[in-house]
């Protein structure tokens, strides 16, 4: 089953094009890797599926319900308030810089959206933020505060965070790019982690050999569109457009 | 006059400025809220408007804004008004001083908040007034503490203006035994009354202030 599907997205910024036509889909279970220089609008992708910004044409359709609809005047037709609020529960993001809650402990952080929007009761709540904590090794920080934390122990939590609500997918945006090289290796083993259970998640990454290891599938964008795509091994071992190998060949070491 | 009578009666002009700050602080905190929010408004006529009033409210003086609040109805309307106005019109010419003050405090502290709060919150589910009221607004009460500490600090200062319109807080009382008695006792008396309650306001910031360390 297509969890997520992206048709003929558009999205500009003023006269600015960032996103000019692009499509892709993923499916149940799937680990899709995104590729690409920066600037290339990969941050802008993630966030216009994520309801972050408003995409100007184009369809988004996520576990086969439409969110997004674009009719034959070529404009971007959102659904109601109350559906999209609906489809928002099926997805989840982890940001770059974490965006954690600075005024929240951690088990608050993670709980507090659960006993807020979703209205669990709290101790099913703390019990969910505690399992989660302790899959990601954080089990004797859950008092703490995001500040007394490492960026690897906060990009922990962040990913806990967006797990509480259990979305069937997650999205990620560079997830280790704001972290001390020492610490990446953390953070990557939790989203392997992610993938051995089978979640299906979209990364956007610079980590190539990542990439290659737990991605099912690479999409590699340049200026807005999709240049390359295919699975791991035939598109970093056999890249057939010129802007792929002249992008791979910077990582090559 | 026996100097325990004139404590006496400046413990009751005391009364009055408490009851003054009290209520100015109440009714301000609040509205500069809301006066902050119409600040940022998109509607360019709420958003001029509530400029407009910021603007007029720190361009005069308290003072003069006392004197219009209570003699303006007169003056301006021809309305003539109950005799316990003067107390309301003190409590609505601070209020909407401080209101004012709060509010260019409170949307300082609005617009230094990170974008990624909104968007994290936005993912999460949260709703505007939920994002609002448990995401952004405590972290903007952490960074504001210290301003809003100097504003209550004046505030107890400020009280004294309600002299202008012959409130009878603390100043006024001194004022007033000082004239009949010629001598300065009571201005140093109350000096010392507004140093005590600075004190204490000052050591409540504080304490407030260092209950919200725990986070950043
Ligand atoms: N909010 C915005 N307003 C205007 N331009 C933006 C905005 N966000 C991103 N851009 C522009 O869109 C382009 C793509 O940015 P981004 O999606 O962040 O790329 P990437 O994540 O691949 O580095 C860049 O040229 C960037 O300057
Ligand atoms: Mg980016």
């Amino acid at each position: 089953m297509k969890l997520l599907e992206v048709k003929n997205l558009k999205k500009n910024f003023g006269s600015l094009e960032v996103i000019k036509d692009l499509s892709f889909s993923v499916e149940e279970g799937k680990v899709v890797g995104i590729i690409g220089p920066s600037g290339s609008g990969k941050s802008t992708l993630l966030r216009c599926i994520s309801f972050l910004e408003k995409i100007d044409s184009g369809e988004l359709l996520y576990m086969g319900e439409s969110a997004v609809t674009t009719g034959t005047d070529g404009r971007a037709n959102y659904a109601e308030k109350e559906k999209l609020r609906q489809i928002q529960r099926y997805f989840g993001l982890v940001f770059q810089n974490f965006n954690l809650f600075p005024h929240f402990s951690v088990i608050k952080n993670v709980t507090d959206a659960i006993i807020t929007v979703q209205k669990k009761p709290i101790d099913e709540a703390m019990e969910t933020g505690r399992e989660l904590l302790d899959k990601m090794g954080l089990s004797d920080k859950v008092d703490a505060y995001p500040w007394q934390l490492s960026g690897g122990q906060q990009q922990r939590v962040s990913i806990a965070r967006a797990l509480a609500t259990k979305p069937r997918m997650l999205f990620f945006d560079e997830p280790t790019s704001a972290l001390d090289p020492e610490l990446t290796g953390e953070i990557l083993k939790v989203i392997r982690g992610l993938a051995d259970d089978n979640m299906t998640m979209i990364i956007v990454t610079h980590e190539m050999n990542f990439a290659k290891n737990v991605a099912d599938y690479i999409i590699f964008m340049d200026d807005g569109l999709i240049v390359e795509e295919g699975p791991p091994k035939m598109l970093f071992e056999n890249p057939q457009n010129g802007r792929t190998q002249a992008f791979l060949n910077k990582f090559v070491s | 006059m026996a100097w325990q009578i004139m404590v006496y009666k400046l413990s009751e002009g005391m009364l009055e400025s408490i009851k003054i700050y009290t209520l100015t602080l109440i009714f301000s905190l609040p509205l500069g809220l809301i006066v902050a929010l119409c600040r940022m408004s998109k509607n360019w006529l709420l958003r001029n408007f509530t400029k407009l009033y910021i603007s007029i409210m720190r361009g005069t003086p308290l003072i003069l804004q006392l004197m219009v609040v209570y003699f303006g109805p007169y003056y301006i309307f021809k309305i003539t008004l109950p005799r316990g106005y003067r107390f309301i019109a003190v409590i609505i010419g601070f209020v909407f001083n401080y209101a004012a003050y709060f509010g260019e405090i409170y949307r300082g502290g609005i617009e230094s908040i990170d974008s990624g709060q909104y968007d994290a919150a936005k993912v999460l589910g949260y709703n505007k007034a939920q994002t609002f009221m448990r995401i952004i607004l405590p972290q903007v009460i952490k960074r504001v503490l210290p301003s809003i500490t100097n504003e209550v600090i004046t505030l107890i200062k400020d009280t004294s203006l309600a002299f202008a319109i012959s409130y009878p807080e603390m100043f006024t009382v001194a004022k007033a035994i000082s004239a009949a008695q010629t001598t300065m006792l009571p201005f140093v008396t109350a000096g010392i009354f507004y140093y005590i309650f600075n004190l204490l306001v000052a050591y409540t910031m504080e304490w407030i202030e260092k209950k919200m360390s725990v986070y950043r």
